[in-house]
């Protein structure tokens, strides 16, 4: 019963969201009020019908109502509460019910909050909101309805992969979906502006909440999926450049450029047409990387979806969008206002830059995601391109993004002084190349991607705190004054802060481990010791354990750092019963130096145990440089010019006097 | 200050993206040409074997009985078939959950100067009703594929194979 009311309540959805993408819409173009004010509370019913539908799948999962389909395949009687909630987005049918829930509730939040929308925009945006939405619920109806029922109803059920139970993970998906529903505003947004034929500064400060919401989720469900990979897989990497990380990764790059050039439309009215396709790209990426991931084209953890019909809806919904939007915007962007000047010197022209790295960046990994696939379909035999591929192509490119991110901000609009930004930026430089030959110095021969990395890092985290000491003229006014600047600087220039300083971070966390890692693969005799990188590991033995639906061996190492006790460590090897799939629990221990990491595997002989033991210096500054990048944008989120309604009460005269 | 005029501005902008694009378009190239690796299956290599050291991907089935642990028990050898043709694979390590005998496997890796084949990875896929594509394939190819191999069904393949997946998330 609860089944079918989730099932009638996204039909009715599915017949609301077409009214929503079809009233508004004509009724701008006719100027019909009534209308165009139907938006609203179509947007709202619908947040109510999908959020009907989520409940009910919830509930038929806490229920264990094996008699739906997808809650016979990814759930089990044993399987822990928060696993049995973790698991209704945890398969193919129901992640994309997430995904549709958090369309409805963006759409929702839209209509509510956005009193001081200029009503024809709001309508033409939220009409393309209900388009998206049918879409997708369509795409769910059609071919992978959440709530298919079994006829007999099983006893039990399959259980969710026991890789997929585990909390980083419950909270990936989620994350990701708001990311990606995110730029699906932006794009909705972009679409009705180039409808509209106007785009101006009030416009830009109405869809930079979204984006930042947007970029903030990814950034952090990207570095949650990564976190989960090390810590899960227990192969000690974090990135393995793999196409569904690369599906993620796009629309990240697409929309970390969208969020800085949507600046120069707020602050200088320039770059519009660009803002407008980048709105485009951001959300195109979304729709890509949900069709390589749904379509089973590649095949994964990820990869649900093995039917190819699913695949061909999202290869057409994909068409249609990109379709549509790149033809409405062939026609229409030539009608935008051109914007203002600027030298090629200047905070504008170093976003330009910006801009363009990042796009030819996204264009690389968009390549190298695509290549095997094309080379395959026109039968050139089977590639795989790995991380080989991207070192040399995405990493050259990041260097000079990063040199420019340090001075960018230094450069005023309109016309930059790039001898005095560099003066400034002096000290930073000259402490960077110390930190080069330092860590060259301390690595005696080891590649030079350590020292360039490191340097990189410095450079931008020094570069990043001038910048704000510049803002608050630290050391050149009474501190009393310092302090006073520094209270009243808008949170936007602290997000940028801390999310620059946080890629520092990031970045030197990922040259540390990727530099200087190092590994030992034995098998161990229970009493058996192992030294590598100053740690000692005593292996004391394996313990039989029992968890709600697994059972486990439970290694025991004792560690040592020069003779004193440091830490002891406890790699698990569970076995799912249902599943009858082992998976490994690696034991970790940070510290701001890094992490030591153990692994325990098969029985080597009657008493050892293949071990394997990880060094992984500086590890955890990657993990707090993403923490850093999110906080960032929450910070610049909680911008009072951002605030949702503020704009129009803020005086036009901005939106015009530039 | 000479002001900018929009001609400029747009020259200038053209330059640049035109400047990153050929810098760009110029290592993707350099990197299809050295960076991407190949998918061999048993009977390629023994056709026409990879120059040694030439790193390569390798898909079959692990074959059943061959696994051996050698001397200190973290070198494993195992073979690699496609039901046709074998190779003999040694890994320092730690296998993967799922690495089974009988089962899809992919190894990563190159053959060293005295002829042996040694894996610096070994992928297998974390679902066991899975087989990677390119092992599929190669057993199709090799005229021994059934479905329903190890009676498990084994889920819709995709129309064509896609690029390899190993554990990577």
């Amino acid at each position: 019963m609860i089944a079918e009311i989730g099932h009638y309540a996204l039909v009715l959805a599915l017949a609301l969201a077409l009214a929503q993408s079809v009233l508004p819409m004509v009724g701008a173009a006719r100027g019909i009020r009534p209308w165009m004010a139907f938006a609203r509370p179509a947007a709202v019913a619908q947040l109510g019908f999908v959020g009907l539908a989520f409940l009910a799948l919830v509930t038929c999962f806490l229920r264990s109502d094996f008699s739906v389909a997808t809650v016979y395949h990814y759930s089990h009687t044993q399987q822990p509460t928060i696993y049995k909630i973790a698991a209704a987005w945890g398969n193919h049918e129901g992640s994309l019910l997430l995904w549709v829930l958090i369309l409805a509730i963006f759409g929702a939040l839209v209509a509510l909050l956005g009193e001081n929308l200029p009503p024809r925009l709001k309508a033409r945006a939220l009409s393309v909101q209900g388009m998206i939405g049918f879409a997708f619920i369509a795409f769910m109806l059609f071919t992978s309805n959440p709530f298919a029922r079994l006829s007999p109803a099983p006893f039990e059920g399959e259980e969710l992969n026991p890789l997929l139970q585990d909390p980083g993970l419950a909270m990936h998906p989620p994350m990701l979906y708001l990311g990606y529903v995110g730029f699906s505003m932006t794009f909705s947004f972009a679409v009705a502006a180039l409808i509209e034929g106007r785009v101006d500064a009030a416009w830009a400060r109405w869809v930079r909440p979204w984006t930042l919401l947007a970029w903030t989720t990814l950034t952090a469900g990207i570095v949650l999926g990564a976190h989960w990979a090390y810590y899960e897989l227990g192969w000690g990497g974090w990135w393995f450049w793999d196409p569904v990380e690369n599906a993620s990764f796009m629309p990240w790059l697409a929309g970390t450029a969208l969020l800085h050039c949507e600046t120069v439309v707020e602050k200088r009215d320039a770059l519009k047409v660009w803002t407008i396709l980048l709105s485009i790209v951001a959300f195109g990426f979304s729709l890509l990387g949900t069709f390589l991931v749904r379509s089973g084209v590649i095949t994964s953890v990820h990869a649900f979806a093995q039917d190819p019909a699913r695949g061909l809806f999202i290869l057409f919904i994909l068409g249609i969008a990109l379709g549509g939007s790149f033809a409405l915007f062939a026609w229409r962007a030539p009608t935008l206002q051109p914007g203002g000047l600027f030298a090629p010197i200047s905070r504008e022209g170093a976003l330009v830059l910006n801009n363009l790295l990042l796009g030819v960046a996204a264009g690389t990994v968009l390549l190298g995601t695509l290549y095997p696939l094309a080379l395959s379909v026109i039968g050139g035999g089977a590639v795989s391109v790995g991380a080989p591929y991207y070192a040399a192509t995405f990493v050259p490119l990041m260097v000079p993004m990063v040199l420019l991110m340090a001075i960018g901000p230094l450069l005023g609009w309109k016309r930059g002084d790039l001898p005095g930004a560099l003066q400034r930026l002096a000290a930073a430089g000259v402490l960077a190349c110390f930190a080069a030959g330092y860590t060259f110095h301390l690595e005696t021969g080891g590649s030079w991607l350590a020292p360039l990395g490191i340097a990189l890092g410095v450079w931008l985290a020094l570069g990043t705190l001038v910048e704000w000491v510049e803002r608050v003229k630290l050391f050149r006014v009474r501190p009393r004054e310092n302090w006073n600047r520094a209270r009243h600087l808008p949170r936007a220039a602290y997000g940028m802060t801390l999310a620059h300083l946080g890629l520092a971070i990031a970045i030197i966390g990922m040259t540390g481990s990727s530099s200087w890692k190092t590994e030992s693969v034995k098998a161990m005799q229970i009493g058996e010791s192992v030294t590598l990188d100053g740690y000692t590991y005593r292996f004391d033995g394996v313990m039989p354990t029992r968890g709600p639906n697994y059972l486990a061996e439970r290694a025991t190492f004792t560690v040592t750092k020069d003779g004193r006790p440091y830490t002891v460590l406890y790699p698990e090897r569970r076995q799912y019963e249902v599943q009858a799939a082992p998976t490994t629990e690696s034991a970790i221990q940070s510290s701001l130096a890094g992490d030591i990491y153990a692994v325990i595997g098969d029985h080597a002989g009657p008493q050892s145990w293949t071990v394997r033991i990880y060094h992984q210096p500086l590890v955890p500054w990657i993990w707090a440089g993403g923490f850093l990048m999110a906080l960032g944008g929450v910070t610049s989120l909680s911008d009072r010019r951002y605030r949702i309604g503020v704009p129009n009460r803020l005086p036009v005269v901005q939106a015009t006097g530039a | 200050m000479k002001r900018m005029k929009r001609k400029t501005l747009r020259l200038y902008l053209l330059a640049a993206s035109l400047c990153l694009l050929g810098v760009a378009v110029g290592l993707v190239l350099y990197a299809f040409q050295s960076r991407i690796v190949f998918f061999f299956s048993p009977s390629q290599i023994a056709a026409d074997r990879p120059d040694v050291g030439r790193v390569i991907r390798l898909g079959g089935l692990v074959e059943a009985g061959s696994v051996t642990k050698s001397g200190d028990g973290s070198t494993v050898v195992f073979k690699v078939t496609d039901l046709k043709n074998t190779v003999a694979v040694r890994y320092r390590g730690v296998l993967p959950d799922l690495f089974r005998e009988g089962q899809g496997v992919v190894v990563e890796g190159a053959y060293d100067a005295d002829g042996g084949f040694t894996a610096s990875e070994v992928l297998a896929k974390h679902d066991e009703k899975y087989m990677p594509p390119e092992v599929a394939k190669a057993l199709k190819e090799s005229g021994r594929w059934q479905e329903g191999e190890n009676g498990q069904p084994i889920a819709g393949q995709p129309a064509s194979p896609g690029p390899a997946a190993g554990t990577n998330p």
